[in-house]
């Protein structure tokens, strides 16, 4: 109850000072909605030339790309700790951090809400319907609450990646290129798995699982039952690798000696 | 001139300095050039041949395309827009030299070092690693090197251009972004000209851009040869030319109504 009251009390806080620098906050908006359009062309230029990559045709792929959106957006929302490292870390901020009477990877996740990214669950929405009618696919009762799941499970093992490559500050604070990498790495998770090799088909669902962020629950709404075992370890993978994370981080918060004065 | 160089010359060895950072950047480019790799595979599938590009053209087009990338790159557009916003650019306007002048020297310089220590070892890493049929010779390399230089300096003015621009705007940064997702696009990085749909071929034959990336790439493929080669170098000449002409103007206007905030 108190997390959920202070959650509010940031979110409050942060449109607050958002909308003291509007124009800032708009153009972000528009970038990222630009970024995604600029994928979507990709996607649509390619099919002009081929109806179909491995077995898949172009509103699947457009549909697997609005649902990747979904959780990458709520990521970018509440999991931006790309540069925990030099912010927390190298600067010292973190001791303040653990003075708080809340637990710090919460209170961390808090000063760096960046909730303008939720524009792409939107834009990841409407992609979705669109694909999904052209496709004529019907939506079941029990449909949004399967997605829902999915969308946490996908945003869990992006966060968890995250946290996880976030806590390595706490036994080294070099800086280091890993998060820019495994960003990089994340975008395999767009395209359907079965066009890379069966070694990065391996990595991606079971070592850096970013195929259950896009791939794999997405194939359940466009009933590949093929892929439906994958589909349904969303969740379970999103919650092992979500609370395999916090454990580094707990361990690595115990490490912590903290740096400068 | 002397002053140029060796301010591009400071700037080399800084970043060699710093260079294990570089060592990231190989794998983070081999990441990338291996999705569309994987991609651009799968979508040719059984085909031969898109737009008469082969898919082993293809797959070379996009390792050359982003190592190409490495060189041509630079952040003058955020380093140029954080001096003006923090009032350093008051400082560099009353040093004896032309401050875009410098700014270009410095990231020619980083464009260099990224070169040799980036773009070349990590393009033979690259060929290993995805089996690249590479068609070796003398004449193309050096056009290839050519086009380069040329979309170093497009791509540069362009960065000047957008780097002023917090001149006007005082933040910039989202406005900088939107520069760099339109010319990964635009430029070809990501998917040759050829396969836009003529309308937007055609509009882009009035934009700079395809002389960023597919120029260059395209050269090195070898799916540009004879009159459409030179053609394509005309283009970059051109532009590289005509780009000098609002960036002088901005530059001007700007020095005009400068506002250092706080510094």
């Amino acid at each position: 109850m108190y997390y959920t009251s202070m959650f509010f009390q940031y979110m409050g806080q942060y449109f607050k000072t958002k909308f003291q620098y509007r124009a800032d906050f708009f153009m972000s908006f528009f970038s990222d909605l630009l970024a995604q359009a600029v994928n979507l062309i990709f996607i649509l230029l390619v099919f002009n030339h081929t109806n179909y990559i491995k077995g898949w045709n172009k509103d699947e792929i457009i549909f697997i790309y609005g649902f990747f959106l979904v959780p990458f957006a709520l990521f970018g929302a509440f999991f931006n700790i790309w540069d925990f490292n030099d912010r927390y870390i190298v600067k010292g901020e973190f001791d303040r951090i653990l003075t708080r009477p809340i637990h710090s990877l919460f209170q961390v996740i808090l000063e760096k809400l960046e909730l303008e990214s939720l524009i792409g669950a939107v834009t990841g929405l409407i992609i979705m319907i669109y694909a999904g009618s052209n496709l004529g696919l019907t939506v079941r009762w029990y449909d949004p609450i399967i997605f829902l799941i999915m969308v946490i499970g996908g945003t869990l093992v992006y966060g968890g990646v995250f946290i996880a490559l976030a806590s390595i500050g706490f036994w080294s604070d070099a800086r280091t290129s890993i998060m820019p990498l495994m960003y990089n790495i994340s975008n395999y998770g767009r395209y359907p798995i079965n066009i890379y090799n069966p070694i990065i088909r391996f990595v991606l669902t079971w070592i850096l699982p970013f195929a259950f962020v896009g791939v794999y629950p997405a194939a359940y709404f466009l009933h590949k039952s093929e892929w439906y075992m994958y589909s349904f370890l969303t969740p379970i993978v999103g919650i092992v690798v979500f609370c395999l994370s916090v454990f580094i981080w707990n361990v690595g918060v115990k490490k912590y000696r903290g740096a400068g004065n | 001139m002397g002053k140029y160089l060796e301010m591009m010359r400071i700037r080399f060895l800084m970043m060699l300095a710093y260079r294990t950072n570089y060592y990231t950047g190989i794998i983070i480019y081999t990441i990338n050039i291996g999705a569309y790799y994987f991609l651009w595979t799968a979508i040719y599938g059984g085909k031969g041949s898109i737009q008469g590009v082969s898919v082993s053209q293809m797959t070379t087009y996009v390792a050359i395309a982003w190592m190409a990338r490495a060189f041509y790159f630079n952040n003058l557009d955020r380093e140029i827009a954080e001096e003006i916003r923090e009032g350093k650019v008051a400082i560099e306007l009353i040093r004896p030299y032309n401050y875009l002048l410098t700014k270009v020297m410095q990231g020619l310089g980083e464009g260099i070092f990224r070169f040799i220590f980036f773009s070349i070892p990590g393009f033979i890493i690259v060929a290993f690693i995805f089996h690249l049929q590479i068609p070796f010779n003398a004449t193309t390399l050096g056009l290839f090197l050519i086009a380069s230089f040329f979309s170093f300096i497009i791509n540069t003015q362009i960065n000047l251009l957008t780097g002023l621009m917090a001149f006007f705007l005082h933040n910039n940064v989202g406005f900088i972004q939107a520069k760099r997702v339109i010319i990964d696009l635009f430029s070809g990085l990501t998917i040759p000209i050829t396969f836009f749909p003529l309308w937007a071929q055609h509009i882009m034959k009035f934009l700079p851009f395809q002389g960023i990336s597919y120029i260059p790439s395209m050269i090195f493929a070898q799916g540009m040869k004879g009159n459409a080669l030179i053609q394509a170098l005309g283009f970059q000449l051109i532009w590289a030319i005509g780009l000098c002409i609002p960036i002088v103007l901005i530059w001007q206007k700007a020095k005009k109504q400068l506002i250092v905030q706080g510094g």
